[in-house]
């Protein structure tokens, strides 16, 4: 539901960035109790649908906000994880440091690739960041020994406090990393740079004759879009403990895609659906496919023909995904005063622009 | 003959069009006037096809247009000239001329009918072989009242026709339509914002106001009405 | 000087084949103004149908002209079902379809076929050909090549052109609804575009498919490189198409051969930014009048 529907109806400040804080602060109480009583395993899934999260977040901006479609997310993704996984091996960086560096290196890739992309309507700016996501793999099979190859780099993560087990810890640093992401963007969403974000998307003429440096604006969007990938990478990477090509593949980029578009293109919230879609799709394509008895080899390549599905069907018959058919819901539930629509509201892929 | 009954559309909370109803005679020349988002350019559009009507009847020739596909109902000799002329610039004059005779010419009939449509329109000629973005404002007008009478249509919508066009070029126009018109059985709607030449060559006058008809008579009864003339035509 | 003409005759059959998917993007985008991301995976699926024809022992060239009408028929289907329905809203939906239907051909690629490497039976000789005493980097394929490309763009052309139908699918294209005044029947048109593209998609997917073991991603590269070819060729015309096509080949031929072969998506990468900036907008000539 919209912060700001939610907000009034609990009579919280209305200042919206100490709205962001305060929610994130309840859900981070929340999910602190959650991730005490999960299991393990489950502990760790919730952390993995955090750093989804913190990844998507990101190109719900660049998509949602600012009207970019990017393919090449994934890559932005692969950027973060592997400058985390080097510094790990090769130095002796504090982590939060290292967490940094990984969401830096992606901007700076993200403001290189964003600079070209300034001048490029959506087919052409998809077909670069199609490109792009094919490139930066070679880019590290090309010097096996700097990336170590087929194998890739290993990761670990940092010793837990007290009496933490690792799994817990681990899920604990990614929830706090979305969390402080989605507050970030939701802030950022609110100020006047969203109100430019959302200007260049609907009418760039019409933006720049209102003063907007279109621009900037972009390559800026590009920018911190990619450096939350590559936070969400170098967040995954602990996860899973390795880095390597294999685990950015092309595929990756339209699955994330995909959980975007399901999610709620625009939305930050429903970034957790997405998130939830990720993780789960493996399994739930499993038993799909031993429902339907297929053969083992031929889950991978359900869960793919499914994300595919969902990206065709969202497009034709629902736009804008789950959070927005929750607004939807919300606006039109029977009550007499009817919740505005929020300033920060997505829905550019359905409008006729 | 045009038979449109009790009209309305309708572009989401925006009433184009309400309750319009009005016939148009062959051989004779049917003026639609009214100010700027008075519906005249969506009234042509509903006949034609590219708008869906909210309720009401359109009838040509005893036929039902509504509900057909714009395509078919062009190939039952309905001729829309739109707004903006149309031309399609990529294409030459010959080109467009060609386009409009595909579905209703066989091969060898089709460089006679060009000809004949060039005979009309003389100063295109030398234009032919060229693509119809060279051509002045003038020039595309004639080619797009050639490319819409060269399957001959038993039913012309003229769509604003002497938008930005220079009074003598106006006039020589509306003569031609005149002359295209008398003496057979084409029906011709025009629509036009310049109501003193349109009602000049016209039989019958209809004006709309907000999208209703508020007048529909002769056109000879229109012109010298004053009053009306300048409540609602401005001059 | 022998590795530049080797790298060269290479750059000519790949950019050929680069030319037959830039075409297919060039058919699609100017019927509909979308870019099909899901060419070149059409083309795979309809290879490895081939593929799983001539392993039960069909004629080679009864499977080749066998698929190239499926894939037609996938191109027609396609616009009718999927794309047909978005027409009039935003820009991106068309895109984010027609990836998503990428990844649904890999996916049922890979879940019929699995996942093993194969190789593809090539319809000629694939060993250089012999000019004087010296033996070329072109093969008795590679003319193959040549010549089947060359015959789709001269028939391209020529359907353009100088027939009725081609008329009307160039009216179409430019102007959709001044056209349907006319009476083209503009839906039938639009599919038969999506339909030819079908069939240049097709090819490219069984003229690549011989030179390395395919897979359900074999395509991937061939479809970004074929895009990066018709950017640089322009969006509108056969002609560009083909010319793209052989910069394009020849440009990451270079590459690969100076600088390796890992290197290529990279050097296609710096070309296609390269073409995007030094076109006027990097899109379309008529939106550019709208520039403030």
């Amino acid at each position: 539901m919209e912060p700001a529907a939610l907000a009034r109806s609990l009579r919280l400040p209305r200042q919206p960035m100490v709205r962001h804080l305060l929610c994130a602060l309840a859900a981070g109480a929340v999910l602190y109790v959650l991730t005490a009583r999960l299991n393990q395993y489950n502990d760790y899934q919730v952390g993995e649908i955090a750093a989804y999260v913190v990844a998507l977040v990101g190109l719900s901006l660049l998509t949602g906000a600012n009207g970019q479609i990017s393919l090449g997310h994934g890559a932005f993704m692969a950027v973060g994880a592997y400058t985390m996984a080097l510094l790990m091996n090769h130095t002796q960086t504090n982590f939060i440091l290292e967490l940094a560096a990984a969401t830096g290196v992606a901007a700076a890739a993200g403001l290189v690739l964003g600079l070209p992309a300034t001048r490029l309507k959506g087919p052409y700016l998809a077909g670069m960041t199609l490109l792009f996501a094919l490139a930066v793999p070679s880019v590290a099979d090309k010097w096996p020994n700097t990336f170590g190859g087929d194998q890739g780099l290993t990761t670990t993560v940092p010793t837990a406090p007290g009496s933490l087990s690792p799994e817990e810890w681990l899920a604990q640093i990614q929830i706090i990393g979305a969390l402080v992401v989605m507050v970030l963007v939701a802030n950022l969403l609110w100020s006047r740079y969203g109100r430019a974000f959302r200007a260049v998307r609907d009418d760039e003429i019409a933006a720049s004759l209102a003063g907007v440096h279109v621009a900037r604006i972009k390559v800026m969007a590009f920018a911190i879009s990619a450096g939350c990938a590559g936070l969400g990478g170098a967040l995954l990477s602990l996860s899973t403990g390795i880095v390597n090509t294999g685990e950015f593949p092309l595929t990756l980029s339209i699955q994330l895609l995909a959980a975007m578009v399901l999610g709620g293109t625009g939305t930050l919230i429903g970034m957790v659906w997405g998130g939830i879609l990720l993780v789960y799709m493996p399994q739930w394509s499993t038993s799909l496919s031993s429902d339907f008895n297929l053969g083992t080899g031929a889950n991978a390549y359900l869960a793919t023909i499914i994300f595919g599905l969902v990206l065709i069907v969202a497009m034709i018959a629902a736009p804008n995904g789950i959070q927005g058919g929750l607004r939807w819901l919300w606006a039109h539930r029977p009550h007499p005063g009817r919740g505005g629509s929020d300033a920060a509201a997505p829905i550019p892929i359905s409008t006729g622009k | 003959m045009l038979e449109v009954r009790d009209l309305s559309v309708s572009f989401g909370a925006v009433q184009a069009l309400t309750s319009v109803s009005f016939d148009a005679e062959p051989g004779a020349v049917t003026a639609v006037l009214g100010a700027n988002g008075a519906g005249k350019t969506t009234l042509l559009r509903t006949i034609s096809g590219l708008v869906k009507p909210k309720e009401g009847s359109v009838r040509f020739d005893g036929g039902a247009l509504l509900g057909r596909n714009v395509e078919t109902i062009a190939r039952l000799g309905v001729s829309h000239v739109p707004e903006g002329r149309g031309v399609i610039e990529e294409l030459t004059v010959e080109e467009n001329l060609r386009l409009a005779t595909l579905w209703c010419l066989r091969r060898q009939q089709r460089q006679g009918a060009i000809a004949e449509i060039l005979e009309l329109f003389p100063r295109l000629q030398p234009f032919r072989k060229h693509n119809a973005s060279t051509l002045s404002g003038g020039e595309r007008q004639m080619l797009v009242l050639g490319r819409a009478l060269i399957s001959r249509p038993r039913l012309l919508l003229l769509d604003e026709p002497s938008l930005g066009l220079a009074p003598m070029v106006t006039a020589q126009l509306m003569a031609l339509i005149r002359a295209q018109t008398e003496g057979t059985d084409l029906t011709v709607v025009l629509v036009e914002q310049n109501a003193r030449s349109a009602l000049s060559v016209s039989h019958h006058a209809v004006i709309l106001n907000l999208g209703r008809v508020v007048v529909s008579d002769a056109a000879v009864t229109v012109a010298t009405d004053a009053a009306l003339r300048r409540h609602y035509l401005g001059f | 000087m022998s590795l530049f003409l080797d790298y060269s005759l290479n750059g000519i059959a790949n950019g050929m084949i680069y030319a037959t998917l830039a075409l297919a993007l060039v058919l699609v985008y100017r019927a509909t103004k979308i870019i099909n991301f899901a060419q070149g995976a059409a083309g795979m699926l309809t290879t490895f149908i081939a593929f799983s024809l001539l392993s039960r022992g069909v004629g080679y060239w009864w499977a080749f002209v066998l698929v190239l009408v499926i894939g037609f028929a996938i191109g027609a289907a396609t616009e009718r079902i999927l794309i047909r329905p978005l027409h009039g809203r935003s820009e991106l939906n068309p895109v984010i379809v027609t990836i998503g239907l990428l990844v649904v051909f890999e996916g049922l690629a890979g879940a019929i076929y699995g996942n093993a490497s194969r190789g593809f039976p090539a319809a000629f000789s694939q060993s250089g050909l012999r000019v004087g005493s010296t033996t070329i980097a072109f093969s008795h394929f590679d003319v193959f090549i040549l010549v089947a490309v060359l015959i789709l763009m001269a028939g391209t052309l020529v359907l353009f052109r100088y027939t009725a139908i081609g008329l009307r699918m160039r009216a179409s294209a430019f102007s959709r609804e001044i056209a349907r005044l006319l009476g083209v029947r503009v839906g039938i048109l639009l599919s038969l575009g999506w339909g030819l593209a079908g069939i240049a998609g097709s090819l490219a997917g069984l003229l690549v498919a011989p030179t390395r073991s395919f897979g359900p991603y074999y395509m991937d590269l061939i479809l970004v490189y074929g895009f990066t070819a018709a950017v640089i060729g322009g969006l509108e015309s056969p002609v560009g198409a083909l010319l793209g096509g052989l910069i394009a080949g020849l440009c990451i031929s270079y590459v690969g051969g100076y600088l390796g072969s890992g290197l290529e998506p990279l050097g296609a990468l710096a070309l296609l930014m390269v073409a995007l900036m030094a076109r006027p907008e990097g899109i379309f000539a008529r939106p550019a009048a709208r520039r403030v």
